[in-house]
Parts: C-alpha cells; structure tokens; sequence
C-alpha cells in the first residue's frame, strides 16, 4: 500500500530565507488562489466557463479521493451521486424557484444521506466487489433518471431545462460567467480546505488506518463499519455539491449526461491527480475538462483512447499522480535551495 | 401463455450469452481472484474483427475460427503485458486498469470502424422451427454456448493441460513445485477468456447489432450470473447465466417495462452480493486472520 501513502509533509521546523517553511507554504497557497481569483479578468467568458467546469469537477474528484485514495473504498459509481445532486437543483430551481446558491445544501444533505445508505450494504462488499456493485449502479444510473413514472419530475429524456443563471448581486458590474466562476472557486477552496482538515485529523487518520489494515484498526478501537459508511456519506456529499453546482452553470441536466463514462471520468481525475492528495482533486480537474478540447481534434474517440492509455500509463509511472510528482519535485528543489 | 412462453425461451437465448460471457469471467477470476471489467469490451473488438474480415470476403466460419485464434492470442498478450506486472499490486490498481482497458478498446473500436451500427450475419439457416418460440439464430446462439461450455468442462476435467490450470489457480506455490509453469496457465486463462468472450460477442451481434457499446449491458448481466451462481463454480455461473436471461426477459415484459432492465442487473449484484455473497453454487469462502 506504500504507492497510496500520502507524500511526506514538508517539516514545521525546516526554514527557508528565515522564514518557516509552513509559512513558505500557506504564502504560496494565498498567491495562488489570488492568481486563480483574477484570472477570470483577463479570460473571455467561455474560457471562464470551462475553468468553472474545471473546479466543478475538482469538487467531485475530492470527494472520490476520500472515498478511494484515503477509505480505499472503490467506488466506479460516482456518476450517480452526481446526478443525484445536479437533478435536485435543477428540481428545486424549476419547479419551486428556490434560489439556485440555496439548492447546494439541500443537494449535500440528501447525498450525504444517499451515500451513508448505499454505504451500507457496500460494507459487506471487500474492494472488487464493490467496484462491481458501484458500476452496476453507474450502469443504470441514466435509465433511472429516464424512468417514465418519474417524469412529472426528471423530465424524462428530455431532462430539464433552466431558464435563467444566476446574476452577480448589488449590480456588480461582472459577467455571469465570472460570477459563476468566482463563486465556484470560492467553494471549491473551502470544500478542499475542509477536506484537508478532515483527512489529516483524528477522523483521517481512522479513515487511512482501514484502508491500510482493517483488522488493526479495529483493534485500535476504530468502528470500521461506522467510518466506512460516514467516508461514504460524506464522499457523497462532496459530489452531490458539485452535480449542484454543474446544473447552476450549465442550466441544463439530461439523463444521458450522467452516464457510466461520467463516473470513469472521474476516476481518471482521481488517478491523475493523485490517489490520496488534495491538490490532486485541482489538477484531475483540469485534466478532464481540457484535455478532451485538445484531443477531438484528432478523433471523436480520441479522448477516450487517451483517457484509457493515461489510466493505465499511470499507474504503472506514477501511482501518486501529477501530485506526488509535483510535491516530490518541490520538495527535492527546496532541498536545494537550503543546503 | 404463449406469450410467456415466447418470453422464456428468448430469454434463454439470451441468457446463453450471459453465460458465455459469465462463464469467461469465472475463469479469470478462478485463476486470478480478480475480475476483468473489460471482459465485454474485449469480445466486442473480436466481433468487429470477425466483421471486417468477413467484410473482405472471408467465409463465416474461418473468419470465426481466426477470430478467436487471434481473440487467444491477443489475451495471453494482453496478461504479459499488462495485467502480470499488477500482480503484487492493491486491487486498485488492478481495477484501474481494468478500466483503462474497457475505455481504449470502446474508443478504438469506435475510432477505427466508426460509431455507425452495423448488422452482423448469422451463420444459422432462417427457416422457422418449433412454432416460432425460437428464432434459429437463437436455438444456433444456445447451442454453441451448450458445446463451449461442454468443451471448457472436458477440457479441464480430462486434459493434463486443464489439470495443470486447475492446480495453478489453486495452490500457486506447490504448483511451481511439481514443475508447472504458473506464469503461463495464468496467461493461457486470459487467453481462453478472450476466446470464449469472443464467441459469445459473434453470437450475440446479430441480435443486438454489432456497435461499440453493445456490451456493456451484456456485462453487466454476465456479471449478475455469474454472482448468482457463484463466482468460483463454472457450471454454476453458466446456469445463473441462463437465469438472468429469463429474470430479465420475463420481468422486463411484465412488471417494470424494458427500459429499466438494467436495473435488474443492478438490484440483482447487489442482492446477491448482500444476502449470499457465494451464490447459489459457490464455496463459501472464509479469510484467516
């Protein structure tokens, strides 16, 4: 289980330029999401939609990782709870004019209790099996949500269509889609704050103490049941927040959007991010949404060639991800700089 | 009644390729203790090159002999190359690519003869029989299923050959010691698997049409059976196989409409793994700690 450990933290203790090297790392996190929250400026508004499609799905791989990478739970049904979360939005949003930011926790909710259910009987399912059961649910995920019976409210095949995105409020002279954006990244750094914090606590260290040995940690005195089923609730919640926010920028859900690639997908954000690391869910993020732009031009099925070629290419080279790769190259440069 | 009646017997056609494909799984996982995911994917890409070669002018039945040569072949490569470095590796890992897999033979198969759907011959005489309970690309389906599983079966009871395998999935260590090649019986399983596969993907074309993803719900299925019979009992896995296909048809017609099927196939993985994770034929295993 070695190539799943999280990259080594850098020492509180190191310094670089008189200054501690924690202090080094939260100044370089402050510059980034500075960087990030300008960029929208100087992007025309398509371009800011698609890096809002980009931390959408950074959402959603986060929430996997906790599953996957930290639980080592397989989940191939993602998807699913994507869905879950981008059709009670565009429920609420249609049909009670609930205001679109209010229908983010009310999609957390209902996931974090979807995935705490389903999370049950997953318990008795050992690591292949419930890759098993997970895509089987990923499978029938877009026939569900086609269900005829069910239409008054899905909208059938046809999904449902929504009229207006939210505008930025007081009359801020910002575009829709830099509004969006800002938004968006707003959540997605608090949600990946709070998944840092959770992973790296008591909580976390229970959560990576089951996938790494079950039985001792039970001895530990871990409920393994309890914390399985609660990864998986909150797993959930993390996608079900992010499906939220697709059907808010998108203004669009359709059954066949939601589709087992859906949930492949971000597993390929998850692997080329990096299993187990939390900036990983940023660069799986822009992995999926850019890398397919690039590729069409090839093929229609290039993207997907690729996509395939890219799992397995990296977990034979680099089963950490972009982000062991990145944090093993910044940690062998600040080596250098110090000594 | 008849209608009923009709409902079963096509679902026992149907369910003969779940079993083909149930039955391909059963022997990855007996030998491996994994399951392959891109199981139907690979029996789709031999169904295409089934289909381009009988595109060039092949007759039926050496196009479907080559098909599964080179299905054999291309199995056995696919274990040394890919799947025998992941074998100290987290079951992750080996889902991944797995998955990585499934995604580049659905898109190269789309990438190389188009998404367009084609129709795939049958090599059974259309002439109408018994009535009409089974059309005779059915009753053909089924039978062949009947003569591969009969095959598997002899094979592994009575060649030394199957032996050797039978030994190698069970105890790898005491196999090495009696001079079998492990290595080997487990890249001859994959090679088997993606043979049998392809058979059933030639089988089942000219029902579903031949189009890059006419298996993943075929999958699906197989793996239902194949948990309903026992994911470590070949026989087993072929009757659960059978069985889906008539749950499915008959459900299907009657209770929920056909396009929920695959629900079925869901709730079917997940009561089965949830109430008897051993099937209806498996050994119930039990880990030491």
């Amino acid at each position: 289980m070695s190539v799943l450990s999280p990259a080594p933290r850098p020492l509180a203790l190191a310094s670089v330029a008189g200054r501690p090297m924690r202090a080094w790392h939260w100044l370089g996190l402050a510059a980034l999401i500075a960087i990030a929250a300008v960029l929208p400026f100087g992007l025309s508004n398509y371009q800011c939609f698609q890096l809002t499609s980009a931390l959408v799905y950074a959402i959603a791989i986060m929430g996997l990782n906790i599953l996957t990478g930290y639980n080592g739970q397989i989940s191939l049904g993602h998807g699913a709870f994507f869905a879950i979360g981008a059709y009670i939005a565009a429920i609420l949003i249609s049909k009670f004019a609930v205001n679109p930011w209010l229908t983010i926790p009310v999609a957390a909710v209902v996931c974090l209790g979807a995935g705490f259910l389903f999370g049950l009987p997953a318990l008795r399912l050992e690591g292949l099996y419930l890759a098993l059961a997970t895509f089987a649910l990923a499978v029938a995920t877009p026939q569900l949500l086609k269900y005829k019976h069910a239409e008054g409210w899905t909208g059938g095949v046809q999904g449902i269509v929504i009229l207006d995105k939210p505008e930025a409020p007081f009359g801020l002279p910002i575009s829709q889609d830099r509004w969006l954006y800002l938004v968006t990244l707003a959540i997605a750094v608090v949600m990946l704050i709070v998944a840092r914090n959770l992973t790296r606590g008591r909580v976390g260290r229970a959560i990576v103490a089951i996938r790494d040995h079950p039985i001792a940690a039970e001895t530990m005195g871990v409920n393994s049941a309890l914390y399985k089923s609660l990864t998986f609730g909150v797993s959930a919640l993390y996608t079900g927040i992010a499906g939220a926010l697709s059907t808010i920028t998108v203004a669009y859900v359709a059954p066949d959007s939601f589709d087992a690639f859906l949930s492949i997908r971000l597993l390929v954000g998850v692997v080329v991010g990096g299993l187990a690391s939390i900036s990983g869910a940023i660069y799986g993020g822009l992995f999926i949404q850019f890398m397919p732009n690039f590729a069409d031009q090839i093929s229609k099925a290039a993207p997907w060639a690729i996509y395939g070629m890219v799992l397995i290419a990296f977990m034979f080279a680099m089963p950490t991800g972009v982000a062991g790769f990145v944090n093993a190259t910044l940690a062998r440069l600040t080596r250098r700089w110090r000594g | 009644m008849d209608t009923l009646l009709h409902q079963i017997f096509s679902g026992l056609a149907t369910g003969g390729i779940y079993a083909s494909i149930a039955l391909a799984l059963v022997m990855i996982h007996q030998a491996t203790h994994l399951v392959n995911f891109a199981q139907g994917e690979m029996a789709m890409f031999s169904t295409y090159i089934a289909w381009q070669l009988i595109e060039w002018g092949m007759p039926y039945w050496a196009a479907f002999a080559l098909t599964v040569a080179a299905s054999l072949m291309g199995g056995i490569v696919i274990e040394r190359v890919l799947i025998r470095p992941m074998a100290n590796a987290p079951v992750l890992s080996s889902v991944v690519v797995f998955i990585g897999l499934l995604v580049i033979f659905n898109s190269i198969a789309g990438w190389i003869f188009t998404y367009t759907v084609k129709s795939f011959p049958s090599p059974f005489p259309a002439v109408p029989l018994f009535g009409s309970y089974f059309s005779p690309h059915e009753l053909g389906a089924t039978l062949v299923t009947l003569v591969v599983l009969a095959l598997v079966f002899l094979f592994f009871r009575y060649t030394s050959l199957g032996l050797a395998m039978r030994a190698a999935a069970e105890n790898k260590v005491s196999s090495r010691l009696v001079g079998i090649r492990v290595g080997w019986m487990l890249a001859l399983g994959w090679g088997f698997a993606a043979a049998i596969g392809a058979v059933a993907g030639m089988m089942v074309a000219p029902i579903v049409f031949l189009e890059p993803n006419m298996m993943s719900g075929i999958l699906l299925y197989a793996f239902a059976g194949a948990l309903l019979g026992g994911i470590d009992n070949p026989g087993g896995a072929v009757l659960g196989g059978f069985i889906v296909g008539v749950l499915e048809n008959v459900v299907g017609a009657y209770l929920i409409g056909t396009e929920l099927k695959l629900t079925v196939a869901l709730v079917l993985i997940v009561g089965v793994l949830v109430v008897k994770p051993s099937g209806l034929f498996g050994r119930v295993l039990v880990s030491r700690v």
